[in-house]
């Protein structure tokens, strides 16, 4: 879709078509189906979890498979929530400069919570 | 409609609750004082309020998307099948929730 720079004088920013639509939509429904497992999992041991002491949700969450699990889900699930948020920016967000604002804060919330969670499991896994 | 906004919403509370998880996380890494901290909030009424909300969103969107998956794969476009579709993640996301809190509680 471009603007016709000669007809109004005025240089209309170009909106590209977007490169990456269909890697998206795909990406969504891999993380996604890969997510349903891992959330069932992860859901029922830290429920039941939650209400043991430092000693034992430490001892959890140490262990390899909830440690790799949560590694998993970690990546899975920021990545799917990155794109999905983005939809949700194409879709209600107007103006160059807003868009371009809300897409970087949208890179940086998932990338930055997302590697508390994984600092914080590794540390713990780690026995650190 | 309003069960495909209310796909979306759950996403954005799903989205930014990933903050309390992060939180969590970071304090049990932190050590016993400030997982007792982290875990006087998780188990305050106010705490297990949100909780168990933050897992409805989460099964609410997880039964939603798979809602939407059948529709990508070309299924379930009858007005019939949308209909119950849409009461079965209703009726399942609360079926499951609390399914998944007896499973924690009880169970393990």
């Amino acid at each position: 879709m471009q603007c016709f720079e000669q007809e109004t004088g005025v240089t209309e920013s170009k909106i590209k078509a977007g490169k990456t639509g269909t890697r998206h939509f795909l990406v969504q429904r891999v993380t996604a189906l890969v997510n349903v497992p891992l959330v069932l999992f992860l859901l029922c041991t830290l429920i039941a979890n939650l209400d043991k002491d430092y000693a034992g949700v430490q001892a959890y969450l140490a262990r390899p498979l909830v440690a790799i699990l949560m590694l998993v889900f970690i990546l899975s699930g920021f990545w799917h929530m990155k794109i999905g948020m983005g939809e949700i920016i194409e879709d209600y967000v107007y103006g160059r400069a807003t868009k371009k604002l809300a897409g970087l804060l949208n890179l940086l919330f998932p990338l930055i919570v997302g590697a508390a969670c994984i600092f914080a499991v590794v540390k713990i896994s780690l026995g650190l | 409609m309003a069960m495909s906004i209310a796909h979306r919403i759950s996403g954005v509370a799903l989205y930014l609750g990933t903050i309390l998880l992060a939180g969590w996380l970071l304090a049990v890494a932190s050590g016993p004082e400030a997982y007792q901290c982290a875990q006087a909030v998780v188990t305050s009424i106010p705490g297990r309020v949100v909780m168990v909300g933050y897992s409805w969103a989460l099964l609410h969107h997880m039964l939603g998307g798979l809602r939407h998956f059948i529709w990508d794969l070309g299924f379930g476009f009858e007005l019939g099948t949308v209909e119950w579709m849409a009461r079965a993640t209703i009726a399942g996301s609360f079926g499951l929730t609390i399914l998944v809190w007896f499973i924690g509680y009880a169970v393990l």
